[in-house]
């Protein structure tokens, strides 16, 4: 018998989810036509239960002092237009269900049965001059419907049925566990359709065949395939041997593009560029060497101090974002947490970080995916909106604080957001007598998956059929996140399991799931056997190919003597952790899978991972000519300086950083938001160890608006920025390590790989100039949208060549951190460095083009980045930092010496006064992106220290900070700026000002 | 006497227990941090320790209502334990997400010792929003041994679900009886009236914290162990900035919060 329990508030008044909702629905311009929204949770619990059980399970389940609850009866609610439900597909994972399991069972003292199922929904009741089209519209905003189901009556429907009708999502799958051999000696025609479309699974009513899901294995690969089974195994492949190449080999884990030779860098780029910058600066600092590990493990890792390593690792979930922009963002998040937990024995995650590229979130010209207006793509608000989401509740869950992240708007970014998510990380140098950071599996350890269970979540990342999706079978395409299931085992290896020593090794299930990570950890020992049946999975019925592949989220993989599997298990048990041995490792040079006892895979593990042929690129040069920006004889400057803060690239976006707790572990130091007006900080510092003053401090640095134009100055300019971030915060350049995240589009264009290898010389060039090791990167090479407009015309969006670089820096002690805030009328202000005059590409050039003041087809010239004399400049800020001579500094980047003077002054509503040398435009002044600056202020009592310790790097005074809380700029007898900062406050928070939460 | 044992619970999406147990550690107590299964396997644990604290977190994610389940589980599973250890001369604070499981266990307000009632409730944010930000606090005269002494904080404060919610005769009689232990205020040091950003959840009468009628038990929505030294505080940069006087790890505004728990049992 099926019960359904729904509850909700007493009182409309309470229900501020149904505010949110609302506030959500007229924000995506619905505006007015709905008047209320309700909500109400619902237990579905299908089994035998009592009248009295199903009464104490809604107490329970509820509050008596702001909930009512209804059993097997419709909530009666005056008056209300539609009922739209919303609950999980088949074979979801649903945490709310799971937590009332746990708690009906321990009330209960007695385990439910398996075929009692328990499942949540929501019913959002919808007041107004709705249509049922506008109510399908609201669903498909509020709901996924690649994980949900949606259910819509209108009131006299819910009033005739007598409300909605319990649903019982239990997964039916046919059991489909064969194993296929896939024949290779096939026409070619075939061959590209099986590289391309993947295994045909199965024939459709209609005769055709049903595709597994693209291999994306082209034709030298599939050769070298068709070759080795061939002549070494003398038999074809298994499907599920194919999958696992087609995994192992994938750009997404092999980096084909970056390893490819390419003109006449044939070690690659990865190899000569950016592994070699490393390599070099390693070799320079002798004992001095601040890198412990490298390119090798999940994350990069450097000194922290004697005691502890710091390791760090960003990623990025493109694709999953732009389906799923609150799935993707909290699998990224968390998946990045696991880069963490996987480094070496074990890393604790002490810090999140995130960065965002959207389109205008007001760009409401919708696009689509198919032809005749079908598969709209999500609105850039919409991506926005779930992308901030899914971070907050991925971190916040986490118990990890989130304190430090950028948002970029550009409209090539509407066809594909990029999401950037990093994660810092903490561990002992040294975990009883052996180093953290080197693991090893050895033949005969146990195999342990740990963590969530496996299902049909995630399988070929992001490829899914619509046909997969119809009732009675499960969601494939999207992962899931659970954060509280990770912290669970996260805390019990982390915190226990770790130093009592109970693992030889371990490493995180991301992409290609356990084909992945246990035929990767096979190597440290050279083999495993995998019992396939012995995995735990969600729902029965899976095929073994989709076992050994499914990105299912969560999970852990450990090399485990058998002696030691006792106490694991029994810590992981104690802890609410799932955790099984699936196989052993083994040294027999074999990649072995079995069945239920058959051998479905029987590979050499040299083969699997290192056949793949060698990819040889050409490019094709594509610079582009620069001249400098011709601008109009007067402009308007003032008001291009007030307008510069309202800009979405340069205003206030608290209302994200004030939704991500940056707090929790204690170790806050420097923090996201600046000052008594919360103005946005460019870098931040926690204290990683809390009995210790020494600090962590991170930052990020991107110019995508430059890479049309010229990307080797982008490179260089994000390079720069990123230490120059840390610098001014009071890190030391020689405690610096740069992490990066290349976004690609379009990778098979010479052109677009010219642009590329230019960016990677860049990344070598300035790295070695500085002194600053990557440690470690990744790379997402197709960020490209092909589609239909409105009128059904086609068409392209490409990301803009993207390189982010993250920094990571130790501080000795925190006494040495500054913020930007002026702090004192009197306090002198100087601008460090040299102003650079280019102005191509600038957050200046854009608003002068969206403001229609200049004319079309200019490219600016590009700011430069000469390391040799910044160097020279920043060698001399360190010890500046180091002897307290500064109070404030801020890096000038997007929007120039405008945006650092305007956040410094607003950071606690001080003025300032400046006057700018007479020797060129005002423009040029205030608003080049010049590298290699700071905006400095000094107190008055530190003037002769201060201009003695820079007489010999470029500094000019500019003027004072003043209590009026005003900001002027003068040049000669002219006031080219006055602006009162509470304007400029107003204007700094308007473009997000509709997601402020008040 | 000697140091005071706390028992700092862990577990199941609780995320705050180390800095906690930092900052009890810091005043001199004694601390052991134990997972709820732990505790349930061996309740006895409870008995040895004269501080009981449910720290900050995402206790089961907030499935079926922020601190509900874990209060759930705690109710089937520790409940005479729990007893045994309030009706002692104990102390419980409960923070953050551990003010929520204390409300969804009755053990908050607790009046004349009715434990187990739930009078009272903390549903989510007026702005419908997780909020992460630094506030004011003023502590009005209440009967929480925690909060001797001190007139004004200025901690910060992290949840989705901090909104307090009572009836209108239980907001009345904890305001009248001394059980609210402090109140959402303004830079000035008035109570914020409801208004936002100074009120960051909507709570009624302003309220962040209550204590039972015994000023025993405490619970509070901000969290005191993030401003337990300067270094944590927003300030901080503008302190090395300016070379005021003070070191990373002197004492910060929640420090006294932990002081006199510890002192309490020194007496």
């Amino acid at each position: 018998m099926v019960h359904r329990i729904e509850i909700f508030y007493r009182r409309p008044e309470m229900d501020n989810r149904g505010r949110q909702i609302l506030d959500r629905l007229n924000g995506l311009g619905l505006d007015g036509s709905v008047s209320f929204v309700l909500l109400s949770d619902v237990y579905t619990l299908d089994g035998d239960f009592t009248a009295a059980e199903l009464q104490q399970a809604a107490q329970l389940l509820s509050n008596p002092v702001v909930h009512q609850f209804t059993i097997d009866q419709a909530r009666e609610l005056e008056d209300f237009s539609f009922a739209l439900e919303i609950g999980f597909l088949p074979g979801v994972t649903d945490n709310i269900a799971s937590t009332t399991r746990e708690t009906l069972q321990d009330t209960w003292k007695r385990r439910l049965p398996p075929d009692a199922g328990i499942y949540s929904s929501r019913v959002y009741y919808l007041a107004g001059g709705l249509s049922r089209a506008d109510v399908e519209q609201i669903a498909v905003d509020l709901a996924n419907p690649l994980i949900q189901r949606i259910h819509i009556k209108s009131q006299a429907e819910y009033l005739a049925d007598g409300g909605m009708e319990p649903v019982v999502p239990r997964v039916s799958l046919a059991e489909t566990t064969e194993v296929k051999t896939v024949a290779l000696d096939i026409a070619d025609e075939e061959l590209e359709i099986l590289g391309k479309k993947g295994i045909v699974d199965h024939y459709n009513d209609r005769g055709e065949p049903v595709f597994r899901g693209p291999l994306a294995l082209d034709r030298p690969y599939l050769d070298v395939i068709i070759d080795y089974f061939k002549n070494v195994e003398h038999r074809h492949p298994t499907d599920i041997e194919l999958e696992s190449l087609a995994q192992t080999w994938s750009e997404h884990c092999k980096h084909t593009i970056f390893a490819a030779s390419i003109d006449e860098v044939t070690d690659g780029l990865y190899r000569c560029y950016i592994k070699g910058a490393t390599a070099k600066i390693r070799a320079s600092r002798g004992d001095q060497d601040p890198c412990v590990s490298v390119f090798v493990d999940n994350s990069g890792a450097i000194v922290f101090d004697d005691d502890y390593l710091v390791t760090d690792k960003v990623e990025t979930h493109n694709s999953p974002s732009a389906l799923d922009p609150f799935g993707g963002a909290i699998t990224g998040i968390v998946g990045v947490n696991r880069d963490t937990v996987g480094f070496g024995l074990g890393a604790k995650p002490v810090l999140n970080r995130y960065g965002f590229c959207f389109a205008d979130p007001d760009d409401d010209e919708p696009i689509y995916r198919s032809p005749g207006r079908r598969d709209q793509a999500l609105l850039p608000r919409q991506i926005m909106e779930g992308v901030i989401d899914g971070v907050r509740v991925g971190g916040n869950c986490s118990g990890i604080p989130t304190t430090q992240g950028f948002m970029v708007f550009d409209h090539r970014y509407k066809g594909k957001p990029l999401v950037f998510v990093g994660t810092v990380g903490l561990i002992p140098r040294r975990i009883g007598d052996q180093p953290s950071h080197e693991k090893k599996a050895r033949a005969g350890d146990y195999i342990v998956m740990v963590g969530g269970r496996v299902g049909l979540d995630g399988i070929h990342g992001a490829t899914f059929s619509s046909e997969a999706l119809t009732g009675g079978s499960p969601a494939t395409a999207v992962q899931i996140g659970d954060p509280i299931t990770q912290k669970k085992f996260s805390d019990c290896l982390v915190k226990v399991a770790r130093d009592l020593q109970l693992y030889h090794s371990i490493t995180d299930n991301g992409a290609g799931g356990l084909s992945c990570s246990v035929a990767e950890m096979a190597r440290e020992c050279g083999g495993c056997l995998v019992e396939l049946d012995r995995v735990p999975t969600k729902y029965p019925g899976m095929a073994p190919w989709q076992i050994w592949i499914s990105e299912s989220q969560e999970r852990m993989t450990l090399a485990v003597p058998p002696e030691n599997w006792e106490k694991l298990q029994e810590l992981l048990q104690g802890q609410g952790v799932e955790g099984t041995v699936i196989g052993e490792f083994t040294d027999s040079g074999r990649c072995q899978v079995r069945y239920h006892g058959r051998t479905v895979m029987d590979m050499d593990l040299d083969f699997l991972h290192n056949g793949l042929p060698a990819k040889v690129l050409r490019t094709e040069c594509c610079r582009v000519d620069l001249s400098p920006l011709e601008l109009p004889p007067a402009l308007p400057v003032n008001d291009l300086f007030l307008k510069l803060f309202s800009r979405l690239n340069i205003g206030s976006r608290s209302f994200v950083s004030t939704q991500y707790d940056y707090e929790v572990q204690g170790g806050s130091v420097l923090k996201p938001l600046i000052g008594r007006n919360l103005i946005d900080n460019f870098a931040t510092v926690v204290r990683p160890v809390l009995d210790k003053p020494r600090g962590v401090a991170v930052s990020q640095s991107l110019y995508p608006a430059y890479s049309e134009l010229d990307p080797y100055a982008m490179a260089a300019a994000g390079i720069d920025t990123a230490v120059r971030n840390l610098l001014a915060v009071g890190c030391p350049l020689e405690r610096i390590a740069l992490l990066d995240n290349f976004c690609w589009c379009s990778s098979h264009d010479p052109a677009r790989l010219w642009q590329l290898k230019e960016t990677a010389r860049a990344c070598h060039d300035i790295a070695v100039a500085y002194g600053t090791p990557f440690i470690s990167g990744k790379d997402s090479m197709f960020n490209d949208f092909c589609g239909y407009d409105a009128d059904d015309r086609p068409v392209a969006i490409s990301v803009p060549p993207t390189l982010l670089i993250s920094s990571l820096g130790v501080i000795p002690h925190v006494r040495q951190v500054r913020s930007f805030a002026f702090q004192e009328p009197g306090d002198l202000l100087y601008l460090i460095g040299e102003l650079d005059k280019s102005l191509g590409g600038s957050e200046f050039q854009a608003m002068l083009k969206d403001e229609g003041l200049l004319t079309n087809g200019q490219t600016g010239l590009v700011p430069r980045v000469r390391t040799a004399e910044f160097r020279v400049v920043y060698e001399q800020i360190c010890q500046l930092v180091a002897r307290g001579l500064c109070r404030s500094l801020h890096p000038l980047a997007q929007g120039g010496l405008a945006a650092a003077l305007g956040k410094s002054a607003m950071a606690h509503g001080l003025g300032a006064a400046i006057r700018i040398p007479d020797d060129r435009r005002v423009e040029h002044f205030l608003f080049a992106e010049s590298m290699g600056c700071f905006l400095v202020s000094v107190g008055p009592g530190d003037r002769r220290a201060f201009e003695s310790a820079t007489a010999d790097i470029p500094c000019l005074f500019l003027g004072e900070v003043s209590g009026d809380a005003s900001l002027e700029v003068r040049q000669g007898k002219i006031k080219h700026v006055e602006v009162p900062v509470a304007t400029l406050l107003a204007a700094y928070r308007q473009p997000f000002a509709a997601f402020q939460g008040d | 006497m000697a140091s005071p044992r706390v028992l700092l619970l862990t577990g199941y999406g609780i995320n705050c227990e180390e800095e906690t147990a930092f900052a009890f550690s810091r005043c001199g107590a004694r601390c052991r941090i134990v997972h709820v299964n732990d505790l349930i396997a061996d309740p006895g644990q409870l008995g040895q320790a004269q501080i009981f604290v449910v720290p900050g977190g995402f206790s089961y994610g907030d499935d079926t209502g922020s601190g509900n389940a874990l209060a759930n589980k705690m109710r089937n599973t520790l409940w005479p334990e729990l007893m045994d250890f309030v009706l002692k001369d104990h102390l419980v604070l409960g923070i953050c997400n551990g003010f929520q499981v204390l409300v969804n266990l009755g053990l908050l307000p607790g009046f004349a010792g009715a434990y187990g009632e739930r009078r009272a409730a903390l549903i989510a944010n007026l702005s419908s929003r997780y909020e992460c930000r630094w506030v004011e606090l003023l502590v009005p005269e209440n009967r929480s041994v925690f909060l001797r002494g001190l007139d004004r904080l200025s901690i910060p404060i992290a949840h989705g679900e901090g909104r307090f919610y009572a009836p209108d005769d239980v907001v009345r009689q904890l305001q009248g009886g001394g059980n609210v232990a402090m109140v959402y205020a303004d830079q000035s040091g008035k109570p914020a009236a409801g208004r936002f950003p100074e009120n960051p959840n909507g709570s009624l009468g302003d309220i962040a914290a209550i204590c039972d009628d015994s000023g025993r038990i405490l619970g509070m929505m901000p969290h005191p162990e993030r401003a337990l030294v300067l270094s944590q505080l927003p300030s901080w940069p503008d302190m090395t900035a300016r070379r005021a006087p003070g070191q990373w790890d002197d004492p910060g505004p929640g420090f006294s919060l932990f002081q006199n728990a510890v002192d309490y049992f020194s007496r």
